[in-house]
């Protein structure tokens, strides 16, 4: 093979390689539509927008499954946003470098842990706790799935956050300084307002991840699917998206009207994420511009 | 003097405040690494390693369950480490900037972004039904392939634009082509930070179960899987299956199935560590 061949060769193969990752975003969106858009013809929209979650009586409304999906994200985030971003700027701007040597490999291992064994934890652990503590009628609540999706969000929260605050240049820091801020100051009045873009991007990336998670939430919510009112839903039992995909999943026929339902979920889960995501990169890219013509 | 000594007392409490959230968010983890170590180890036996589960999984071991995880991970890694390191070497040296590459990375964005149940739901569809493998080692590992993709294109493409650009240059003016630089040069150059992104997409894979549900897991299997196309048991899928699905389960079984698949995944967090950081230390520039 001569050598002008090859070159043209392992480009092309290169660039195949690299496209193939917009090839898979689209076969992915179109199974998954392929799969579950019967299910608007078999099921009445009416009945879709309902709130009994009753396959076995054929009785398919989301709502209870969507709202369960947003109470526990929404308590995972207001516990993992203010920790993670404290967490991230004790590491970034506070802790001595020893003790940053110390918490960086440590939060990578927090986002490795897997996710089921943080359920386990939670069944056998957190659950009974909190079913004694608060006096509940069981341990298997929303608010026990939002602790545990809390901790399974921090991480990814951290990480990024810290990244964008490494990112602010030293300039911004020194120039404070100069002027006679102390540290607490520049932290708040100049380095996380700079960083402000990444660690928007981080919260969102943690809001996502809270959000697609399956197996944590599956083990310790109790699954009901029971439309959630006030805050007292927190202590009780719900069932999110994802949870109901994972549990049933297995019991249905293949082609089934219940089958289909699991699978337009799917595409509303994707299509959330995909909203999530595209919204977070958003603020970086205008954040990384204005700060490119504030440097130039 | 008295608001400079009022400033002096809002850094210290913010601070302090600061470092109390840092442990809140870390010790729970670090309780909880070290309980299933500690209740764990004490259920680790050469039988819980290499033996059969049996009982009704309340006994025996749960060799098939690590075999399952290691054949899937493998599986997965002759997969996606090449396409990724692929896609990576082509977004970080060959790729132009327009619109075709700003697609792809918005599309390798979401790809990081998808729920893992949704990969399980694309598994299932595609791999399972579409292309007849049935629930099968191959369609697990190929879903997890696909779901680990964007980590291994992320860090191969950072780890070969962190080689210096004068690298580069100096290998183009000794007369190199641009396929000579990225295999003499950028590769060996980068190697350490790849391996790494591709340790940590394998950690990932892993420990994940949701993909897997539907495309590869078995409850039990009497026997070890015999082609690519069988059903498998899988470390994390078990312990999952042990600790909700069978009422009168011994809690040795639990976390010691949680203590074999942690290992695992700590020891993958200190391989990538350690290559890491003696790539660190060997770097000349």
């Amino acid at each position: 093979m001569t050598s002008a061949l090859r070159e043209r060769l392992v480009a092309v193969a290169v660039r195949v390689a690299g496209i193939s990752a917009i090839a898979l975003l689209l076969v992915i969106f179109f199974f998954l539509i392929q799969q579950g858009l019967p299910a608007l013809a078999e099921v009445p929209l009416p009945d879709l927008i309902g709130s009994r979650w009753y396959p076995i009586e054929g009785t398919f409304g989301l709502v209870p499954l969507v709202l369960g999906s947003l109470l526990v994200t929404l308590a995972a985030t207001l516990i993992a946003v203010p920790l993670g971003v404290a967490t991230a700027v004790f590491i970034a701007e506070v802790a001595p470098r020893s003790v940053r040597e110390v918490l960086k490999p440590f939060i990578e291992v927090m986002a490795g842990l897997p996710s089921v064994m943080l359920g386990f934890l939670g069944i056998a652990i957190l659950a009974p706790e909190l079913y004694h503590r608060l006096g509940l009628t069981t341990g298997l609540t929303a608010f026990t799935g939002a602790l545990l999706l809390g901790w399974i969000a921090i991480p990814t929260i951290v990480s990024v956050a810290e990244d964008a605050l490494d990112a602010v240049p030293r300039g911004y820091r020194d120039g404070a300084l100069a002027l006679g801020a102390n540290r607490w100051q520049t932290i708040w009045r100049v380095t996380l307002p700079a960083a402000r873009g990444g660690v928007l991007t981080a919260v969102m990336l943690g809001i996502g991840r809270a959000f697609g998670e399956t197996m944590a939430v599956m083990m310790v919510t109790g699954n009901a699917a029971v439309i959630p009112r006030g805050w007292g839903a927190l202590f009780q039992p719900v069932r999110t998206m994802t949870a109901t995909i994972a549990a049933e999943m297995g019991e249905v026929a293949g082609g089934s009207t219940h089958y289909h339902v699991l699978f337009l979920i799917g595409i509303l889960l994707f299509l959330i994420s995909l909203a999530v995501n595209l919204v977070g990169a958003s603020v970086v890219f205008r954040a990384r511009t204005r700060a490119e013509r504030i440097l130039s | 003097m008295n608001a400079r000594r009022q400033r002096q007392w809002t850094q210290r409490a913010g601070f302090g405040l600061l470092t109390l959230a840092t442990i809140v968010t870390t010790l729970p983890i670090l309780l909880i690494v070290l309980l299933i170590l500690q209740r764990g180890l004490a259920a680790i036996t050469p039988e819980f390693l290499l033996a059969f589960p049996s009982d009704g999984l309340r006994a025996g071991g749960i060799f098939p369950a690590i075999l399952g995880t290691v054949l899937l991970t493998f599986t997965m890694t002759l997969v996606v480490a090449p396409l990724g390191i692929a896609a990576g070497i082509y977004l970080a040296h060959y790729a132009p900037d327009n619109r075709l590459t700003q697609s792809i990375r918005i599309a390798i964005l979401n790809l990081a972004g998808i729920p893992s149940v949704v990969y399980g739901l694309f598994g299932l569809a595609f791999f399972v039904i579409f292309f007849r493998m049935g629930t099968s080692i191959l369609a697990g590992a190929l879903t997890l392939a696909i779901m680990t993709l964007p980590v291994v294109i992320t860090t191969t493409e950072e780890a070969v634009r962190s080689v210096p650009n004068s690298f580069h240059v100096v290998s183009v003016s000794l007369g190199g082509t641009d396929w000579q630089s990225v295999r003499r040069i950028l590769l060996p150059q980068g190697l350490p930070g790849i391996l790494t992104g591709v340790i940590l997409g394998v950690e990932r894979a892993a420990g994940e179960t949701a993909p897997i549900l539907f495309t590869a897991a078995a409850v039990y299997l009497p026997h070890l899987p015999n082609s690519p196309l069988d059903p498998t048991m899988a470390l994390p899928y078990h312990l999952y299956v042990v600790s909700t699905q069978i009422p009168g389960m011994p809690a040795g079984v639990q976390y010691g199935t949680a203590a074999v698949l942690l290992i695992l995944v700590l020891l993958m967090n200190v391989i990538a560590t350690v290559i890491r950081s003696r790539a660190r230390a060997r770097r000349r520039w």
